[in-house]
């Protein structure tokens, strides 16, 4: 059953990940694009053919941007889950709880800063993100649980301040304001395989500690009380995955800008499919992230071509339906 | 020196007092939890048993005293550390709906597994073992959302069992269930108790279920003890009378000679 899921949603992301490399507003048959990948990376010739130009876009575009939109998708959803099982609620996603505002708020005043190499902006997006999580999760708190109602209401309200601070910094330094426009719009504002290395390591960290994390998180499904009796060190646990989702959501929104619903629609899902077991809750939410973005961002690029949507735009119009078919079926859920 | 009292202790709990912010929840309770027993905690609601099982696991700090845990001051204990030698039974609410009952049972071994969560052969026989002592092993593959709530109890009482600790505490595990589970949940517990030389620790609300099934039996009223030592002796019309203010009067079993009460209406 569980080798029965990897499979499937690994043959999904393989699947998504060649048609991203193929279509666009030119098109590399995918037999070709499969070619020139397995020729540049192992060297060996083809005998067919096709323009010199396939071999640029194919390498230095559409690759690195593949491969930054299938982390970014598969960060999303990872922390998105992990947040969901922390708070022990189904509407906590790095978006609804204003930690992907939060995130954009820091890339964004870095970004503003005069003389700031690119590779600070994933630490303003941390240190956003973190303080984000930190004040609504003191102000949602009510006792020693964090109810549904207070905790989106915070993320509401704490999202729109860090908008709002967002958009004061846009607009006072007005030369960057398309730039950040995009950005907050969850289009890809980079390209290249620089921004990737950069953004590589703090991904693969992030992503590696939430995998980590399953079963701590399967304990504190109980409540943090039966957790704690249960012998977790739940305190130290918390941080622990509260820096892991939230360095992975920085890292993400760093580089692909705030875009919403994944880790809300992703983990759904996935939980509906296969179960709240969150050791493999969070690898397949990681996988089936990344194939949904790498979906979005292929509808984003071709829908109006050659213009390219924001893939937030994408994914909030499929997203935001999903999600109140989420809130209308919440009576009757039993996986959760 | 030491004293036969503190030979024998286990939990041995020294003038504790604790609060919710500014509501005093214990107020400088002392008794002591003897090895093999099974004391009874009653009082009325608001008396203070749940805050005493919350302090004695660790999820409440004490404001004042100390409890020595195998002569061991509690807080000095690591929360995995403390795990194996005490578990809680707490009410079969907050369940993880989404888990099976072998994958929740099988939680009870947090303690000795590692971050990863992988569980070893002593991991699973102890699992299994605690689930066919509170006969739930038909169960193993339900979720926990589909079984009732007695099954719930057991899960919860075969999860503190799997956690291997000499010490158990409960929390009225039989508050929301019926006759019939009531009486076979407390029946199972006395036979593991004397199975294993289990120590038991358990707040309850039903009078003659504690007279029927606890060594001795300790009365709070207002975050204090009021009243401790033999069920037959604590369990009187007049300390009833005095801490539910309820009248009751009281019989001997036809047959065990326990202390029957009964409310007068």
């Amino acid at each position: 059953m569980l080798k029965r899921s990897f499979l499937l949603l690994t043959g999904l992301l393989v699947l998504a990940f060649v048609l991203s490399i193929a279509l666009g507003a030119v098109t590399i048959p995918p037999g070709n694009a499969l070619q020139i990948l397995i020729g540049k990376l192992t060297g060996a010739e083809f005998s067919g053919s096709w323009p010199e130009y396939f071999e640029t876009i194919l390498w230095e575009i559409r690759l690195p941007h593949a491969i930054l939109v299938a982390l970014t998708g598969a960060a999303l959803a990872g922390s998105g889950a992990a947040f969901q099982g922390l708070f022990r609620n189904p509407l906590a996603d790095p978006y609804l709880i204003g930690v992907a505002s939060g995130a954009g708020l820091g890339a964004i005043a870095v970004m503003s800063l005069p003389q700031v190499g690119r590779y600070l902006v994933p630490v303003g997006a941390f240190l956003g993100a973190l303080g984000t999580i930190y004040a609504v999760y003191t102000l949602a708190k009510v006792g020693r649980i964090v109810p549904l109602t207070t905790l989106i209401l915070a993320g509401v309200a704490i999202g729109s301040f860090t908008s709002a601070i967002t958009s004061f910094l846009m607009l006072v330094s007005d030369q960057m304001i398309l730039q950040a426009m995009g950005f907050l719009l969850g289009g890809s504002t980079v390209s290249g395989w620089e921004p990737l290395s950069i953004a590589f390591p703090y991904l693969l960290s992030g992503m590696t500690l939430l995998i980590l994390s399953g079963h701590s998180l399967n304990v504190l499904q109980f409540g943090e009380e039966q957790a704690q009796q249960l012998g977790l060190a739940v305190e130290k646990i918390k941080i622990l995955i509260i820096v892991a989702a939230s360095l992975t959501t920085a890292a993400a929104v760093s580089f692909s800008g705030v875009i919403g619903f994944i880790g809300l629609v992703v983990p759904h899902v996935i939980r509906m499919v296969w179960g709240g077991d969150y050791k493999k809750l969070i690898p397949l939410s990681i996988l089936g992230g990344g194939f949904t973005l790498l979906m979005s961002d292929l509808a984003a690029r071709i829908v109006m071509a050659p213009r390219t949507l924001p893939v937030g735009i994408v994914t909030a119009l499929i997203g935001a339906p999903f999600f109140l078919w989420i809130l209308r079926r919440a009576k009757r859920e039993v996986f959760w | 020196m030491i004293s036969d009292n503190q030979k024998y202790s286990v939990l041995d709990i020294r003038s504790l007092s604790a609060r919710y912010g500014e509501v005093k929840a214990l107020n400088n309770v002392s008794l002591t939890v003897r090895k093999g027993e099974i004391l009874g905690l009653i009082g009325p609601n608001g008396a203070g048993k749940s805050t005493l099982i919350r302090v004695l696991s660790g999820i409440l700090k004490a404001s004042a005293g100390e409890v020595l845990l195998n002569n061991q001051n509690i807080t000095s204990y690591s929360p995995a550390n403390r795990a194996r030698v005490l578990a809680v039974v707490p009410q079969a609410r907050q369940l993880g709906g989404a888990f099976s009952v072998e994958q929740a049972v099988l939680l009870g071994r947090t303690a000795y597994l590692g971050f990863l969560g992988k569980p070893s052969k002593l991991d699973l026989e102890k699992t299994f073992w605690a689930m066919d002592q509170t006969s739930i092993s038909h169960l193993a593959d339900r979720k926990l959302a589909e079984i009732s709530g007695g099954e719930q109890q057991r899960v919860l009482l075969a999860r503190a069992l799997a956690q291997d600790a000499p010490v158990l505490l409960l929390d009225e595990p039989t508050t929301h269930l019926d006759l019939r589970y009531q009486a076979s949940l407390l029946s199972t517990l006395k036979s593991l108790v004397d199975q294993e030389n289990l120590t038991v620790l358990m707040a309850m609300h039903d009078l003659n279920q504690v007279s029927s099934i606890a060594d001795r039996v300790a009365l709070l009223v207002d975050g204090s003890v009021y009243s401790i030592g033999d069920p037959e002796d604590v369990l009187t019309p007049d300390n009833i009378k005095a801490t539910y203010h309820t009248d009751v009067e009281s019989f001997n079993h036809p047959r065990s000679g326990k202390s029957i009460i009964l409310p007068l209406m």
